[in-house]
């Protein structure tokens, strides 16, 4: 052994406990990585399983008269609404995310726990409140749908055939999963006012400036007052609580669901308020001092400017449309399914739940037609949703709060007392500002 | 004739199967219903005189 060999030994073996120890921790640092990716990827395929409600009712939320009162705003007041706008994420999250709460521990949709909670007088108010509500509603998204292909030249008739027919092929196929996913399909869509938001080149200072600093362009006017109550009033729906709890429950949603379920609603909120500001940013940018009175005039000014931010406004507005269609019909059949106790899943075949899918396609087709009457009252009945929502919203978000607080029903799931400071502020708030909303849509003379 | 006497059959059996409410009725549950059918009541109100005075004008 030579002395090199002899002294290169002892270095050896020690260059090799480092390298072993640096190896061990380069092993320990990627396994702690790869643990950390598997748990994260698992969390995230455990929320695309789950997720679908919550995206679904809150983009389902700008639904054709969201999305006028959006360009509304936008050509109105600019940028100096998108504040308000951004404080509607935690209104719309708190009030859903107790419907998520309510039908996964229940297994009952809102109009059921109403009727088994608070006996048959509340029950049948709430119902036929809803009844009317959501056809009313219907015909103002057939409105919005048949104005913004007509600025393609599709026929209203052909319109209303064309979005019965894509309808019955989603509900038909006898699974929630694939309607689900159709929809959230939908959805992707009505991120199409996005790009149109980067296309018209807004100014980001302004908008950040303008926007986000909290401030009430030429004090609070009455205008001013009407659009923040229609923002508040699109934001919170009646049809949304029916929707989202009886949508848990047909998915199947259990008490282990309720973490991510609310994670799909708060994800929703923020993109259907996220939705809102790009459309006020389009309208704020190109029509502004324009006056809007609905989405489609919006539109077809905006083609003058812009022909592809026009066109992207016009499908945007029919897909929003759509989508407010598909789950507003798909509400009251939930509903009344509920009530008179028919089969009344998405994942039951037209044979097996014949009276769900019969009021599925009565509400829609009834009011389909009526925007294809000469000289049908739209306006009215544009007036009349306002003021019908208002005798129904407060009772229904009274009725979820005392749901949220039965302990005997909801156990662990019952609102804390944070959690009923929170959401009873924010309820209060609703039905106080939707009331003033109502009333002043009854009297338009009586604030000024 | 023979459906509508089932609607209205199924009509009570729906009354008889939610006629008692299953909510404990405390307190605060009495206070807000009796708010609420205040409310409804004076907005029916507002409704109906909205509707008569439309009706006075045509």
């Amino acid at each position: 052994m030579t002395l090199c060999e002899c002294n290169a030994s002892p270095l050896s073996q020690s260059q090799r406990r480092v390298s072993s120890t640096s190896n061990s921790t380069d092993m320990d640092f990627f396994s702690v990585l790869y643990y950390r990716f598997k748990k994260v990827w698992k969390a995230v395929r455990l929320y695309l399983v789950i997720a679908g409600p919550g995206l679904v009712v809150m983009i389902a939320d700008n639904d054709a008269g969201g999305i006028t009162t959006y360009a509304a705003t936008g050509a109105k007041y600019g940028y100096h609404l998108i504040w308000f706008l951004l404080l509607l994420i935690p209104v719309a999250y708190y009030v859903q995310e107790m419907t998520v709460r309510l039908g996964a521990v229940t297994k009952r949709g809102h109009a059921e726990a109403i009727f088994e909670s608070f006996g048959a007088f509340w029950g049948w108010f709430s119902l036929l409140d809803l009844m009317i509500v959501d056809w009313l509603t219907l015909v103002t998204e057939f409105v919005g749908m048949t104005a913004a292909l007509s600025i393609f030249g599709v026929p209203a008739w052909l319109t209303v055939i064309l979005v019965v027919l894509l309808m019955s092929i989603i509900v038909l196929n006898g699974r929630y999963w694939t309607w689900e996913k159709i929809a959230l399909g939908f959805c992707l869509l009505n991120l199409i006012y996005i790009p149109a938001a980067f296309m018209v080149n807004p100014s980001i200072s302004d908008i950040i400036g303008q926007g986000l600093i909290p401030n009430l362009p030429g004090g609070l006017t009455n205008e001013l007052f009407f659009l923040l109550m229609a923002n508040i009033g699109t934001t919170i729906a009646p049809w949304m609580l029916f929707f989202q709890q009886s949508s848990v429950v047909d998915k199947g949603l259990q008490e282990k669901d309720i973490k991510m379920g609310k994670i799909d609603t708060f994800i929703g909120s923020i993109i259907t308020v996220a939705i809102a500001v790009f459309i006020v940013i389009v309208t704020g940018t190109l029509l502004n001092g324009a006056p809007i009175d609905d989405a489609a005039t919006a539109a077809k000014l905006l083609m003058k400017t812009n022909h592809y931010v026009g066109a992207f406004m016009a499908v945007g507005l029919f897909d929003a449309g759509l989508l407010g269609a598909i789950c507003i019909s798909l509400a009251s059949s939930w509903a009344f399914g509920e009530i008179f106790g028919w089969a009344h899943s998405l994942n039951t075949k037209v044979k097996e739940a014949p009276w769900f899918y019969i009021s599925f396609f009565f509400t829609l087709a009834t009011a389909g037609i009526v925007p294809l009457i000469p000289g049908a009252p739209l306006v009215l009945i544009t007036l009349f949703v306002q003021v019908v929502a208002v005798t129904l919203l407060p009772a229904a978000l009274v009725f979820l709060i005392l749901l949220l607080n039965d302990k005997k029903t909801m156990g662990e799931y019952a609102n804390t007392s944070l959690q009923n400071i929170v959401s009873t502020t924010i309820v209060v708030a609703i039905i106080i500002l939707s009331t003033l909303y109502g009333v002043s849509a009854l009297f338009p003379n009586l604030f000024q | 004739m023979r459906t509508i006497n089932q609607f209205f059959s199924k009509i009570r059996e729906i009354n008889q199967r939610y006629a008692k409410p299953t909510v404990e009725m405390s307190r605060g549950v009495k206070f807000s219903l009796a708010v609420l059918r205040i409310y409804l009541f004076l907005l029916v109100v507002l409704m109906i005189y909205k509707f008569i005075t439309v009706i006075k004008v045509l």
